[in-house]
């Protein structure tokens, strides 16, 4: 990471103000999102705090610890890609399999998010705001990877702007922009976004790869599988029948959104964030201790269906629990401020993601919709935090004027 | 009256399309504007049953404004809502039942419509029963108005039909086109509606809010 850092800091002052490329300025900006390197520093001088975090510089550090989702999930896609059809490759053909799988969404994510952004900031005269980094890195991530391009594409532009612009641009939009693009998908095209036949791409990737399907071949996700189960009893498995247990819902090697399979890849980011203070602890511990109480309530006092008695830590790891507990519900500007509030805004994301999960068919993940429900009600949370800790102190004044 | 149509009346019958528009400026009547806008046919009725009840309504209003006592004139404006939406009500399970099936309880919720309530109280009270009649009219075509163009881009985007006849051609769906189902549910006809506003405040600066 060091070199590459190193690099972005030599050819930097060529953008900067004064430099030979300084109209290029958001040129450079656009061609960094698809090079998916770290961005700029903020400048050495001018503020009394010489500490470089700025918002690209967060925007870069949680594209960073995007990467191994994205690598290991370009991978998956591949791996099984030649699994359905059952061609035995080695790893790198499954991997540029993948690799151009992905590549399309990426692409089109960022044209398109980008494009708006440009000519948003076109319009109002301002500089393009590089909150769509993260976001146009995201949307990729969370799509089924047989989602037609064309989809990806209004969902986009939907997203950035109806949630993102109309708001005020980055850092004012109440709703995580990249779940509201997943959310417009999820209910404006069903059909290419839940059921069997969309988590796994069994036809080419831009003409490469493809074959015939497997006949003992299923495409269900484990949480679609749980939905669907006609005994009460879980038992999920992959793509071949054979059954699945905690351990490979944490390596990952299973159908899925492109990026949320894999656990390992998710822990790596969330590493990252964590020691680049980037996103907050208490909200990710908060999710995950969340949705394990709500999980252990369901198993013991559930209904009697599938859903409820699907082990609380399998709830975990199967799913965009983690991918939404790791980079979606930190999102600094959607998620609860106030140290308390954070737990509170975690903890009932994981619950409602469980709630959603097991109580209603419908919706076999529930992660989505929790997240962006709480978005609604961070600002609450925040507000009756603050307001309870003026009381306190109000009352504790009181107490000792008296004295 | 030397002429039937004064440049006050004309006011009173057009402003409502655009200046003073119900629905984009006033934010009233928008319940219904979000529950029966999925196809363009339903829209279309119910666009003329508010017009025709808001037309009369005011009328009659109008007429008897100064027999009405002040403290139960909400009851009586009621009343003459009521009468004059049970009828049309009647009329349309008579003459178009299909269409007062997809309307279900709308055509009955029109009394609660804020945009008959609002023209009541703020015109047909004060004014005589020509010019009501003419606020009448022009406030439920200003209604229709947005109503149309909201049922128009959700039935073809969402139904890919318009009045139930197909339009978006199959070769589109062959490749790879498929319904906007979103279009179909309320939450969008909020977002068209918010685009409307959008769109007109943007050509009317001096109806922005500061």
């Amino acid at each position: 990471m060091n070199a590459l850092r190193n690099f972005m800091d030599k050819i930097k002052p060529y953008f900067e103000k004064g430099g030979k490329l300084e109209k290029l300025h958001s040129v450079y900006d656009g061609f960094e999102t698809f090079l998916f390197v770290p961005t700029t520093t903020s400048p050495k001088y001018g503020s009394h705090i010489h500490d470089p975090v700025d918002t690209k510089r967060t925007m870069s550090t949680v594209i960073v610890a995007l990467l191994p989702a994205l690598l290991f999930g370009m991978y998956n896609v591949g791996y099984q890609h030649y699994l359905a059809t059952g061609q035995d490759v080695n790893f790198w053909t499954e991997f540029l399999f993948g690799f151009l799988a992905v590549l399309p969404y990426i692409l089109v994510s960022y044209i398109v998010g980008l494009g708006i952004e440009f000519i948003g900031a076109q319009i109002r005269g301002e500089e393009i705001q590089e909150g769509f980094l993260v976001t146009g890195f995201l949307i990729p991530l969370i799509i089924p990877i047989n989602t037609p391009l064309w989809m990806v594409a209004i969902a986009t532009a939907f997203a950035v702007i109806f949630a993102k612009e109309v708001f005020g641009g980055t850092g004012m939009n109440i709703f995580n922009v990249a779940l509201v693009a997943r959310a417009f998908l999820f209910f404006a095209y069903p059909t290419h976004m839940s059921g069997d036949a969309v988590w796994v791409r069994t036809g080419t990737a831009l003409g490469f790869g493809g074959g015939s399907v497997l006949d003992a071949f299923s495409g269900a996700t484990p949480l679609g599988q749980i939905a669907t189960a006609s005994t009460s009893i879980p038992n999920i498995t992959d793509t071949f029948g054979h059954s699945l247990g905690f351990w490979e819902g944490f390596i990952g090697l299973i159908p899925g959104s492109v990026g949320e399979t894999s656990k390992i890849a998710i822990l790596l980011g969330a590493v990252i964030l964590l020691m680049t203070s980037v996103a907050s602890w208490k909200t990710m511990l908060s999710v995950f201790l969340g949705g394990a109480f709500m999980g252990i309530v369901f198993n013991f006092f559930g209904p009697d269906t599938a859903a409820a008695h699907f082990p609380w830590y399998n709830h975990l790891v199967f799913g965009g629990f983690a991918f939404g507990a790791v980079f979606m519900a930190t999102d600094p500007v959607t998620s609860a401020r106030t140290e308390k509030g954070k737990w509170i805004y975690g903890f009932l994301i994981g619950c409602m993601a469980i709630i959603i999960r097991v109580l209603n068919p419908g919706y076999s993940e529930g992660m989505m919709l929790a997240i962006l429900l709480m978005n609604i009600f961070a600002p609450l949370i925040d507000y009756f935090v603050v307001d309870s800790n003026v009381k306190k102190r109000l009352k504790r004044a009181a107490t000792s004027t008296i004295k | 009256m030397n002429k039937l149509i004064s440049d006050k009346t004309k006011q009173v019958l057009l402003g409502p399309l655009s200046k003073n528009n119900p629905i984009m400026v006033q934010v009233l009547g928008i319940c219904s504007a979000l529950a029966v806008t999925a196809k363009l046919e339903p829209a279309l009725v119910m666009g003329i049953s508010v017009t025709v009840i808001v037309a009369f309504s005011n009328v009659i209003i109008s007429l008897i404004r100064n027999t009405i006592p002040n403290r139960i004139r909400i009851i009586v404006q009621l009343v003459v809502v009521a009468a004059l939406v049970t009828i049309v009500s009647e009329i349309l399970k008579a003459f178009a039942y299909d269409v007062s099936v997809q309307l279900s309880v709308y055509v009955g919720l029109i009394i609660t419509n804020c945009i008959l309530m609002g023209r009541l109280e703020a015109f047909a009270m004060s004014n005589k029963p020509w010019e009501s009649f003419l606020d009448g009219l022009g406030n439920g075509f200003g209604y229709a108005l947005i109503l149309i163009i909201v049922s128009f881009f959700r039935e073809l985007l969402g139904s890919g039909t318009l009045l139930g006849y197909t339009i978006i051609p199959s070769s589109f769906y062959e490749s790879g086109y498929m319904n906007n189902g979103l279009m179909l549910m309320p939450p969008m006809a909020l977002i068209l509606v918010a685009c409307i506003i959008w769109i007109h405040r943007a050509k009317n600066k001096e109806l922005q809010e500061k």
